[in-house]
């Protein structure tokens, strides 16, 4: 069909949509223990040999239902792999980098997601111990905030800083 | 014959399992949280991401929403099935090859079906409903249409609406004053029932 | 299909997605009398992402539906995805393939916040029919009346859907919406698009199905009652809706004469024993089962008026309680009706089962831009 091209026309417009996310029936206890004991919670499957952190209803594996067989280990682990954020989400550059890591967690198979505290970004070491910084009980909400970061044992500051989160 | 409830306490919220009484006789899981557990007391994560888009019309909408500008409505005609639709299309969805026109329809036409909506998007209440309708277009082959709203209507309950609108009514389209139109699908503000002519006794 | 198995449908699960896949697919197994370990590929339906609110929500999904290191596939074709997913199950096991496979639907609406109309408003163009202030609603209530307007349809006979299916639903544990209501009372209920009253609409819902199919040596050696996949059957309609005719769902024919051919079935409404067509909205059960061809054109109403979709009827339709009875998580409200001809057709339906001896059923869902159809017949031969 020829006919001269019309100007590029272009309409905007979003996807009015929000979420809210439930944390799942193995996820409740994960974030319930968190928030109470301050220690991880975590599911064993006694068939494969495997602990399961974050938490899993159910044995990827053999597909056993693992609800019968929660443990719980102490937030501390291993650095497996970091790297340094400069910019955020949205692409503005950071004030000061943040560490991301992921850590792996002891006595488990798996570890979380998290930020590196109190230690600079010249001093982390792949395989480093780092324990968990949480949040002081009361204002722990049960969500992955009630986390702060992971920092190296003893690398506590001895009073409680607040800690920008 | 109703099924077996049971109600197991697991870690703090109650998992209701029903046993049917039929097989696969093995139980039926979930646990249904209330509005207030839901939007309070179980720890959820609330997010709004920001979804922004810019959409090209592309090459044929462009000149559809030039010609609504202008006040005009336009189809277009392929030569080999004979069709001529709106809203306008580069191809031919059904030969698979270049639409062969432009056409100039008309910008009256006949209603094909219309509804009276009371909610809005976000199931908010809405005191003077929205009646949209599928508008089929004059000089269309075979007859075909789209989308838009009726207007010039009066009154706010079913049956004052039905009493107006039918399907099969010819509707005409109402447009913006031209220094208004922007090139938009709303440059039309909505299509009115024709009225009858005056007959002269 | 020689297993099936499904979770509580209800309004908001507790549950992640993964965690309903994983009730629905571990029953499946169970009553398939198979592990994970058997099971050679995956099939995972599951309709929008933006529902979830997890992108790659498939694969996200993934070893919740027991797909772990398995050679998995997502069937997406939005409302329709719920019967495209015995399709492609289908598919992977007819071809030679594969001999096990297990086929998952699920939905979790409840994510979607203030409501899952904010994702599925985009179903609209976003040029030409958004700046309108559309409502989803609108797709449905317009169709509802081109189809009423067309064969002189009261709302009275659209209402009866309603009561037939919540009241089915009663006997279906995993129901979300199951209830005793009269046509007085769904025509009592607020209007939210004329013609279309509240409770003439399918609920949001959260919840997964799953089955399991075999092919036929691993069948016979599974279970002495396999029901068989006789057809399959999927056809799309234009996009343009507004150039589509309203009144009749044409690519639920298309659809269903493809199954029917494979399946051998010349005369649908005497072959066909039992169907789940798919029923979102009231209306709707009635549109398909015309688009089934298993009532004249503008004739089911008055089919089901005169107790022919009833359970105890000729040919009972959504013995289940269907979508309106039972719920609508998207995908898994499809893979629910598959759920239901198994049992059906293998007597297992327990207070839903269907008298007499049936033999083949039918079932189908719709979706996309509302213009999929997409059938699978299914019978003890």
């Amino acid at each position: 069909m020829a006919h001269r091209p019309e100007a590029a026309r272009t309409w905007y417009g979003t996807m009015p949509v929000q979420f809210r996310y439930t944390p799942g029936a193995a996820g409740l206890r994960f974030f319930q223990t968190l928030k109470q004991k301050g220690i991880l919670a975590a599911t064993r499957c006694e068939e494969c040999h495997r602990t399961y952190l974050p938490p899993r209803l159910y044995c990827e594996e053999c597909f056993a239902d693992l609800d019968g067989t929660w443990v719980e280990v102490p937030p501390r682990g291993r650095v497996h792999t970091f790297t340094l954020v400069h910019v955020d989400r949205d692409g503005r550059r950071l004030r000061e980098p943040e560490i991301a890591a992921f850590v792996r967690i002891d006595g488990t198979d798996g570890g979380l997601v998290t930020r590196l505290v109190n230690l600079r970004p010249a001093d982390v070491r792949i395989e480093m111990q780092v324990e968990a910084v949480l949040l002081p009980p009361r204002r722990r909400r049960a969500t992955l905030d009630d986390i702060v970061g992971f920092a190296p044992p003893g690398a506590l500051p001895a009073r409680r800083r607040r800690q920008k989160i | 014959m109703a099924a077996r409830v049971v109600h197991h306490k697991r870690h703090g919220a109650a998992t209701r399992v029903v046993a049917p009484d039929a097989p696969p006789r093995l139980p039926m899981r979930g646990k249904a949280l209330s509005d207030v557990e839901f939007q309070k007391t179980v720890p959820t994560v609330w997010w709004e991401p920001q979804l922004e888009y810019r959409w090209d019309a592309g090459a044929a909408i462009s000149r559809f929403l030039t010609g609504l500008k202008e006040g005009k409505i336009y189809g277009v005609r392929c030569r080999q099935c004979g069709r001529t639709v709106t809203p306008p299309r580069a191809f031919c969805e059904l030969d698979f090859k270049p639409m062969d026109e432009w056409v100039e329809l008309a910008d009256t036409g006949t209603i094909n079906t219309f509804s009276i909506c009371y909610i809005t998007w976000d199931m908010k209440p809405l005191r003077k409903p929205q009646i949209p309708a599928v508008v089929e277009i004059d000089g269309t082959v075979p007859r075909v249409g789209f989308l838009h709203l009726i207007g010039g209507v009066s009154g706010t309950s079913i049956a004052a609406v039905r009493r107006q609108v039918q399907v099969g009514m010819p509707v005409r389209a109402v447009w913006k004053p031209r220094d208004r139109r922007q090139g938009a699908i709303t440059d039309i503000i909505s299509f009115e029932p024709l009225k009858a002519k005056r007959r002269r006794t | 299909m020689v297993g099936a198995g499904m979770s509580l449908f209800v309004r908001r699960a507790l549950e992640t997605g993964k965690e309903l896949s994983y009730y629905a697919a571990a029953q499946a197994l169970e009553s398939a009398g198979v592990k994970r370990k058997d099971i050679e590929a995956v099939i995972m339906a599951t309709a929008p992402d933006a529902f979830d609110g997890v992108h790659m929500k498939g694969d996200w999904l993934l070893d919740g539906a027991g797909g772990v290191r398995k050679p998995y596939m997502r069937a997406y074709v939005g409302g329709g995805s719920g019967v495209f997913s015995i399709i492609s199950g289908w598919t992977l096991v007819a071809s030679g393939l594969f001999d096990l496979v297990l086929v998952v639907g699920e939905e979790k609406m409840s994510s979607c916040q203030p409501h899952p109309q904010g994702a599925f408003i985009t179903i609209f163009d976003h040029i030409i029919e958004r700046p309108l202030g559309p409502n989803l609603l609108w797709i449905f209530s317009l169709e509802q009346n081109r189809y009423m307007s067309t064969y002189g349809i009261r709302n009275d006979d659209i209402a009866l859907v309603s009561v037939k299916n919540k009241r089915n639903a009663l006997a279906h544990p995993a129901a979300q919406v199951a209830a005793s209501v009269t046509v007085k009372e769904v025509l009592a209920s607020e209007v939210v698009a004329w013609p279309v009253h509240r409770l003439m609409v399918s609920p949001v819902s959260d919840g997964a199905a799953a089955i399991v199919l075999a092919s036929e040596q691993v069948a016979r050696r599974l279970t002495d009652k396999p029901v068989w996949v006789q057809g399959v059957g999927w056809s799309l309609d234009t996009s343009y809706w507004g150039n589509r005719d309203l009144a009749y769902p044409r690519y639920v024919e298309k659809a269903a004469r493809m199954a029917y051919e494979m399946a051998g079935v010349t005369e649908p409404q005497k072959e066909i024993h039992v169907a789940e067509p798919y029923d979102p909205f009231a209306y709707k059960e009635l549109h398909h089962l015309e688009g089934l061809l298993l009532s004249e054109k503008g004739k089911a109403p008055e089919d089901l008026a005169q107790g022919r979709f009833e359970r105890s009827g000729p040919l009972p339709s959504c013995p289940s309680g269907g979508l309106m009875g039972v719920g609508n998580p998207i995908a898994a409200a499809g893979v629910m009706k598959l759920c239901e001809l198994f049992w059906q057709l293998r007597k297992e339906a327990g207070a839903r089962q269907v008298p007499g001896n049936p033999e083949r059923g039918v079932a189908q869902a719709w979706g996309d831009l509302m213009q999929i159809g997409t059938v699978a017949v299914l019978g003890t031969h």
